[in-house]
């Protein structure tokens, strides 16, 4: 089977967000870059539907040149090849960037043949819009599932399953399909160092598509007040523990 | 303007962050009409929205509304759209209201915005949207026609009109597709644990690495069955497969709102912080003064959580004896 999973470059946040000077983006010249936990999954999950089934898994970014470091990353869990629409930089909005995928896909089917799964974390951990994995769906005419924290593919189908109150919702899809995906769907494996060096000679294809005018448009980011409050200090050590209970009491939960 | 909002209905009544993006809603309507869909339910449900200021309630009926179908969903309100001609639609940001706003989107081609915790009836559309999580905003301008967009939970108040009445009851059979129902529900599974819910616990005590080992984590089972709360952790945790990823507490694990969360050894990285923000009050027990997490603490320890929290049990303990 042959799986796609699409995934973002983004800053590894720390303990406290600083905005660039121009408030249009996160300081990040002393930040790492990484990709987010949902997407995380669902590069192990495509990984793993491979090992099982054999196949091809390929991972897809639209972002800046530096995004191919996180392509590398990708491939060092497992995934075949790697496709990188180069982005100039700036933020695409959701649509833009549903549709440079959807040309992108189009173009990998016509050479090498359909995709029967096409995953995607459930939201961006910057962006968090919600939208792209079903705007891909709706541009390809694929069914799509959201929010999901198992998945299994059974012969034509997928079985996905999304919690609920109480339990959890199930599924079923026919494949080819498109699925949104959430971290706890499995736990994703360490990199190797064999694996980080194969993933250094495993292709990466490059495209530069052009950024249409975004259509939900960002006009400055700003930090939300209420960082910053000074804690009450109980206590240090052991002796805290009555002005603990104190509190506890007070809260109404002792 | 005039609005549409998707309301989503619990058993007997409106989910209150439904509610709660009504009340932004009719801030945008600025006294133009306020329409609400509903999939199925009864005549209450025309009062409780009619006070909530909704002039029409369109109610969809389909035997395909049964069980769950995002898309399903999706058609109704598109077709309402067509009918109604609303500037904006409006629905809860949670997992549903921000999924089924995004098939609309799919289907008209209308860009959306997710997760608002402010608008302005304007055209482009002011928006102050949620990113991280909750640890940024995002102003944006919104395009298209008609504005869609969803309602960052519990950042809106959710208050009744003040000259609220019944509202007209519109009851629709949406012409639905074949492919509108065939992403649907097809069975529940009951939860396998038991216990308090992470996400429902009056009191929810975690550790982060610091635990030290999948056994550390029992002074902390200790001290949240002592106070009737659930056990959380951080991602560091799962990561390292001591603990299920049902434990953890942060932006792509469990939104928390406990009476009090205790965080033991836990620095307080902003994907941690985004799934506690909903706490009403926050105890940090840390060795290191200087942790993020003590700048959105109301209460500190400064300790070794292998000491302090086998304190505070003992001290429990001794409280109730």
């Amino acid at each position: 089977m042959r799986v796609l999973v699409c995934v973002k470059r983004v800053p590894l946040t720390g303990g406290k967000i600083v905005l660039a000077e121009d408030a249009q983006a996160i300081e990040t010249r002393h930040l790492g870059f990484t990709i987010s936990p949902h997407e995380e999954c669902g590069v192990e999950e495509a990984v793993r539907m491979v090992e099982s089934a054999g196949g091809e898994s390929v991972v897809l970014t639209l972002g800046p040149p530096e995004a191919a470091e996180q392509l590398r990353d990708a491939m060092a869990l497992g995934a075949d090849r790697a496709i990188h629409l180069v982005s100039d930089g700036e933020e695409w909005d959701p649509q833009a960037t549903a549709g440079a995928i959807v040309d992108a896909i189009r173009a990998d089917e016509t050479a090498n043949g359909p995709f029967d799964l096409v995953l995607f974390g459930n939201e961006s951990a910057d962006a968090g819009n919600y939208q792209v994995g079903i705007r891909v769906a709706y541009a390809l005419s694929r069914p799509v599932a959201t929010g999901l924290k198992g998945v299994s593919v059974e012969g034509a189908t997928v079985r996905c399953e999304q919690e609920a109150a109480g339990g959890r919702d199930v599924y079923e899809l026919p494949l080819p399909a498109v699925l949104g995906v959430l971290e706890g769907l499995n736990l994703p494996r360490y990199p190797s160092v064999p694996a980080k060096l194969r993933a250094q000679r495993k292709p990466i294809e490059s495209s530069s598509p052009t950024r249409p005018d975004s259509r939900l448009e960002k006009v400055r980011l700003v930090v939300p007040e209420g960082q910053g409050k000074e804690a009450l200090v109980l206590g240090h050590g052991p002796e805290a523990a009555p002005a603990v209970v104190a509190i506890l009491q007070q809260i109404g939960v002792a | 303007m005039s609005v549409l909002v998707v309301v989503e209905r619990t058993p007997g009544g409106i989910e209150d962050v439904s509610l709660q993006a009504l009340s932004l809603a009719r801030r945008l309507a600025a006294g133009d009409p306020v329409h609400a869909l509903t999939v199925g339910g009864g005549n209450g449900l025309a009062d409780i929205l009619g006070e909530h200021g909704v002039s029409t309630l369109h109610l969809a009926e389909h035997e395909a509304f049964g069980s769950y179908a995002p898309a399903a969903v999706a058609r109704a309100t598109v077709e309402i759209v067509r009918d109604v001609g609303p500037a904006a639609v409006v629905a809860a940001g949670n997992e549903r209201g921000n999924e089924v706003l995004a098939h609309v989107a799919a289907m008209t081609g209308a860009p959306f915005a997710a997760n608002c915790v402010a608008a302005e009836p304007d055209d482009p559309m002011p928006v102050t949207r949620v990113r991280w999580g909750g640890s940024l905003l995002e102003e944006a301008r919104l395009h298209g026609s008609p504005k869609l967009l969803t309602v960052q939970p519990h950042t809106v108040e959710a208050e009744a009109a003040p000259a609220g009445g019944a509202a007209v009851m519109d009851k629709f059979t949406p012409d639905l597709h074949e492919a509108d129902v065939a992403v649907r529900v097809v069975e529940r599974v009951a939860a396998t644990t038991a216990g308090v819910s992470l996400a429902e616990a009056n009191v929810v005590v975690s550790a982060g690495r610091g635990a030290g080992s999948p056994e550390g984590f029992g002074i902390i089972e200790e001290l949240a069955d002592l106070l009737g709360g659930a056990v959380g952790c951080s991602r560091a945790v799962t990561m390292a497969g001591w603990r299920p990823h049902t434990d953890q507490v942060g932006q792509t694990g469990t939104k928390i709102a406990p009476e009090i969360y205790i965080a033991c050894g836990i620095s307080g990285a902003t994907q941690h912080m985004a799934g506690c923000k909903g706490a009403k009050a926050l105890l940090a027990i840390n060795t290191d003064a200087d942790a993020p997490i003590l700048a959105s603490a109301d209460y500190a320890v400064i300790g070794d959580l292998h000491e302090v929290v086998p304190a505070i049990s003992a001290e429990l303990r001794k409280a109730r004896a």
